[in-house]
């Protein structure tokens, strides 16, 4: 049985664990609230955008030379992967679940014949991809999270997959990254971004509300085409935007959940240590009576 | 009747509520907003975006590019960059407007299309400068 100093020092550590992760549980959930919020805040843009696109789409439908960043290259050769985490740890399972995903993914693309690269986004996914991959990356974005995330962020990622895709080094890109359900629940999910796939339900929601409000016939200014060239990018950086505030949400949704648990399970153990060292004091006690008084008997 | 106005960045919603008119940067050149217009949609150059209630303007606000989308009862602009002309920095704008020169400067001459990116660019930094200075 360990000596009393032992314990005390043992439950004296435990102690100041669970000050920090309670601490951090507390952080984590401040910024959540932000996290959603700015989420919140980035809807109407992209709901905006969709309606706009979904008009173009239909207008310039049956043309030919659609851009790529719709219509892909034709090809299914070559799939760019971007897996989005966290730049930091402490958020249980959040990050672990996106490589799991990607890593299913990749073997998936391979056993088909097709050529991965991977885009990680976090250090997280870019330390876990440089012992897993690291032959597969071909770039990366790093440092930003915690933090409010920036528009620019994600419309550097979007120039970076256009650039690719204008190059012909890549014909289909998918995203990797923790859909927020709520606080608790973050789903990995994949999200192809190119060729671009129109939400069948949504898509329909859209051309509803359009039909009801304007039915007139839309100008535009300049060409269809011009105008969808310029708009396409647009699309693409906001939904880059949109997975990275989900996953900025996410990361500290976990790491409160997480924490939480942390916290519980320290008091817990606290709990349990102290039971020893009070039952370990009290047998000592004991023990130099029964000394003592056994001392006493024998004079 | 009033026309129902949006303008919208990527980070946040600016302004939402009715006004009589809007006149906003196209592209091509200036356009107004107002109630029973023919739907269209517009690119935007970088300039400013002024609301009109009874004939005067009530708020100015810069955006940085973008695109418009209007119908006979609303207007709804989307933004690169947008805000209030009155919030804007005139030394953040003169800095970006250095760094884009130089860029501009270094850039290859036969790379045409960077060139036009920039290009845009300038110009919407130079339109953002004239706006500011014009408010203070």
């Amino acid at each position: 049985m360990a000596s009393l100093k032992e314990l005390r020092a043992r439950i004296g550590s435990i102690k100041s664990t669970r000050k920090i992760t309670s601490a951090m549980k507390m952080v984590a959930a401040a910024k959540l609230r932000r996290a959603q919020a700015s989420a919140e805040a980035a809807r109407p843009y992209a709901a905006a955008m969709r309606r706009m696109l979904g008009e173009l789409a239909a207008a310039t439908k049956g043309e030919e030379g659609a851009p790529r960043l719709l219509a892909g290259t034709g090809q299914d050769k070559v799939h760019l992967l971007i897996p989005i985490t966290s730049d930091r740890g402490l958020c249980g399972g959040f990050n672990s679940n996106v490589h799991r995903l990607t890593l299913q993914t990749i073997k998936k693309l391979q056993a088909e014949g097709k050529t991965v690269k991977l885009l990680p986004v976090g250090r997280r996914a870019l330390n876990f991809f440089n012992r897993e991959h690291a032959d597969l990356i071909v770039d990366k974005v790093i440092g930003f999270s915690g933090k409010d995330v920036p528009f620019s962020v994600a419309s550097g990622l979007g120039d970076k997959v256009n650039a690719l895709l204008e190059a012909g080094e890549i014909d289909v890109c998918t995203l990797v990254f923790n859909k927020f359900r709520n606080a608790m629940t973050q789903v990995p999910a994949c999200q192809q971004l190119v060729p671009m796939v129109m939400d069948d339900a949504e898509a329909k929601a859209d051309a509803a509300s359009t039909t009801a409000d304007d039915a007139a016939q839309y100008e535009f200014e300049p060409d269809e085409a011009t105008l969808l060239a310029m708009l396409l990018p647009r699309n693409l950086q906001v939904q880059i935007y949109a997975s990275l505030l989900e996953t900025a949400a996410g990361e500290n949704g976990a790491r409160m959940t997480a924490m939480d648990n942390a916290t519980r399970n320290a008091g817990r153990t606290i709990d349990s240590l102290s039971k020893v060292y009070n039952r370990t004091r009290q047998t000592n006690i004991t023990n130099e009576l029964i000394e003592i008084i056994s001392g006493a008997q024998a004079v | 009747m009033p026309i129902q106005i949006e303008i919208i960045s990527p980070e946040k919603v600016l302004v939402s509520r009715e006004v009589d008119m809007v006149v906003m940067p196209g592209a091509e050149g200036d356009i107004a907003a107002m109630p029973e217009r023919a739907p269209m949609m517009l690119l935007l150059r970088g300039g400013v975006v002024s609301l009109y209630e009874n004939d005067a303007v009530t708020d100015r606000f810069f955006v940085g590019g973008g695109f418009a989308d209007m119908t006979a009862t609303r207007c709804t602009i989307l933004a690169d960059k947008a805000e209030p002309v009155s919030e804007i920095s005139i030394d953040n704008a003169t800095a970006t407007l250095e760094a884009l020169t130089e860029a501009w400067d270094k850039a290859d001459k036969t790379d045409i299309s960077r060139l036009d990116v920039l290009q845009d660019k300038i110009l919407s930094v130079r339109a953002e400068i004239e706006a500011g200075s014009f408010a203070s």
